[in-house]
């Protein structure tokens, strides 16, 4: 524990010694508010709450959240660092979790930072602040979900931006199987089929607990399939260590 | 003590390390040499725990390194090949980094790094980021990391490539100061570093040990050893010169200079000061006269290529003198 705290310290420095963390949050709140306030309609829609913020959030996420997690392992690997960190005493679910942590409190960082939006909407109206509270802790937990999928496509190659455009096409499979167009698309599968491809959708889960619904089942999914996902990404970092 | 037992490595269908067994004692600074891709990394990534072994066991002061691998890396400080380091962080911040990984804290972490920088000459450059540092900073980083937490066994894999002569000095000096009391494995391809700082080298081909022993004995096993090299000052029939000295094996020219030639002698016979006295009372027309160098060199080539291995001794003898009479005619 002690040194997965000593390596998600080290990470998340990293972020901010290089632009990537500056670029990465300023690009993301300009996106967010594109999405708000151009595309979402917030101001025509006459309705104090933040959905045109929140709907957006997994098609943001699923171009700017495989940006952070690309270089997760694949750098290690190609500067050899990996080699370093594997041999100093630390556990591979140290090294797992500690920069899987770091990115994730960087994505929580630039969430926390569109707050200025929040305060809009509660000067204009009156908004169910526990409804959006859910949607941010929603949202914080689905970027976790697609940075979980970036470190394990990060650990099969030592070039970041494969790792990349693996993470996109995987979230994207992830986001779109609980689109409108794909469900339509299995009307002929049997009813168990469709609902289990709805059921590994981000969209499925997200949509219900930005609405305020704090289901336990929606956030078990996130966590089951963030520790799934890191537990492949050990057992990939373990496989391909050797070559 | 560093035990390695029946070492094998598998990549595939190709064996980079084959059925190895050695035992390191502490105080040995071992000197681990072999031809590239030999399995010298490939068995120190096996000692450090980065990589699994296939079949065999590895241990440390009698810890297994499969079964009880955080131990094992505590004790071990280990330079990986290239000095491998966080390039955005700078010197001070990689070994805080490095430092409080190996357990320090307080007081005690800022002494262990302050020292580090003292030893390894890291003071002008410790605020710098590592990116931007010259090759030989860098690879004083990755000292400085390996010694930082004072290992018991330290690890080096090609501690000196790419240093200047003054930085090699320093990194010797530095390696022979820290070997008292513990175990120091180096890998190199500089044969002088084997004799300047190892007690014992190994070297390997083909994943196996072709030798072991302390650099002198090495040294005593090629068959140049005790040989005499000699430059003539203009064309002379060696050979015959040499007639009734039965100390003498063989007579080969050098492929390096003309008229130069090594006089071999037979087995376990000297011969430096019988030749010496032909020359001197015969006068022959001699430019230099000395007892052939690099033995280390000889030898790590007699062991580790195919060629020169499996090209019969005796049929040396035959061709010589025949060789050097054509070149003394070309």
């Amino acid at each position: 524990m002690r040194n997965m705290g000593i390596i998600f310290k080290r990470e998340l420095a990293g972020y901010f010694a290089t632009p990537l963390a500056y670029v990465f949050i300023v690009i993301f709140l300009v996106m967010s508010g594109i999405f708000t306030f151009d595309m979402g309609g917030f101001y025509v829609r006459g309705q104090a709450d933040l959905m045109p913020f929140f709907s957006f959030h997994p098609w943001l996420y699923l171009f700017m959240i495989p940006a952070i997690a690309m270089g997760l392992w694949a750098d290690e690997r190609k500067s050899g660092t990996i080699e370093l960190l594997m041999t100093l005493p630390v556990t591979l679910s140290d090294a797992v979790l500690g920069k899987f942590l770091a990115a994730w409190v960087l994505s929580g960082v630039a969430l926390l930072l569109t707050f200025p939006i929040w305060i809009t909407v509660n000067y204009l109206g009156d908004p169910d602040n526990g409804v959006i509270v859910a949607a941010y802790l929603g949202s914080w937990l689905m970027a976790g979900g697609f940075l979980a999928i970036g470190s394990c496509m990060s650990a099969m190659t030592r070039n970041s931006v494969i790792a990349f455009i693996l993470t996109v096409a995987i979230c994207f499979v992830f986001v779109a199987s609980g689109s409108e167009i794909i469900l339509n698309a299995l009307r002929w599968a049997p009813q168990t089929l469709v609902d289990a491809v709805a059921a590994l959708s981000f969209l499925t889960h997200f949509d219900s607990i930005s609405k305020g619904v704090l289901d336990l089942r929606d956030i078990l999914f996130f966590v089951i399939f963030i520790g799934s996902w890191l537990f492949a990404s050990a057992i990939v970092i373990e496989i391909k260590k050797a070559n | 003590m560093i035990e390695i037992s029946h070492l094998t490595k598998k990549f595939d269908s190709f064996t980079a390390v084959d059925d190895l067994s050695f035992k390191v004692e502490e105080g040995e600074v071992l000197g681990f040499l072999g031809p590239n891709g030999a399995g010298k990394s490939t068995t120190m990534k096996i000692i450090t725990g980065f990589l699994g072994a296939t079949s065999g066991f590895v241990t440390v002061h009698g810890h297994d390194i499969s079964r009880d691998p955080l131990a094992v890396k505590s004790l071990i400080g280990y330079l990986p090949e290239g000095a491998p380091s966080y390039p955005d962080m700078t010197v001070l911040e990689f070994l805080d980094f490095i430092a409080e990984v190996r357990g320090f804290s307080g007081e005690q972490k800022r002494q262990r790094i302050a020292k580090v920088i003292r030893e390894v000459e890291l003071a002008e450059v410790c605020h710098k980021t590592i990116e931007t540092l010259s090759k030989g900073f860098k690879r004083r980083v990755g000292l400085a990391q390996a010694i930082i937490h004072d290992p018991k066994v330290l690890i080096l894999d090609e501690p000196t490539d790419g240093l200047d002569p003054n930085q090699k000095h320093q990194v010797r000096q530095l390696i022979r100061n820290l070997a008292r009391d513990r175990i120091v494995i180096i890998s190199t391809h500089i044969l002088e570093e084997v004799s300047a700082v190892c007690t014992r080298a190994i070297i390997i081909a083909a994943g196996r040990i072709v030798a072991d022993g302390t650099p002198k004995e090495l040294e005593a096993r090629s068959h140049l050893f005790g040989a005499v090299s000699i430059q003539l000052t203009q064309d002379f029939d060696l050979a015959t010169a040499l007639e009734g000295v039965e100390e003498v094996a063989d007579i080969e020219p050098s492929d390096e200079e003309r008229r130069r030639f090594i006089i071999i002698p037979a087995p376990g016979k000297q011969i430096f000061g019988k030749v010496l006295d032909r020359v001197q009372s015969e006068h022959w027309p001699v430019a230099e006269f000395h007892l052939v160098e690099g033995l280390l060199e000889h030898f790590f080539r007699s062991v580790t290529s195919q060629t020169a291995a499996s090209q019969p001794r005796t049929s040396r003898g035959a061709r010589a003198p025949h060789q050097s009479a054509n070149q003394q005619q070309g």
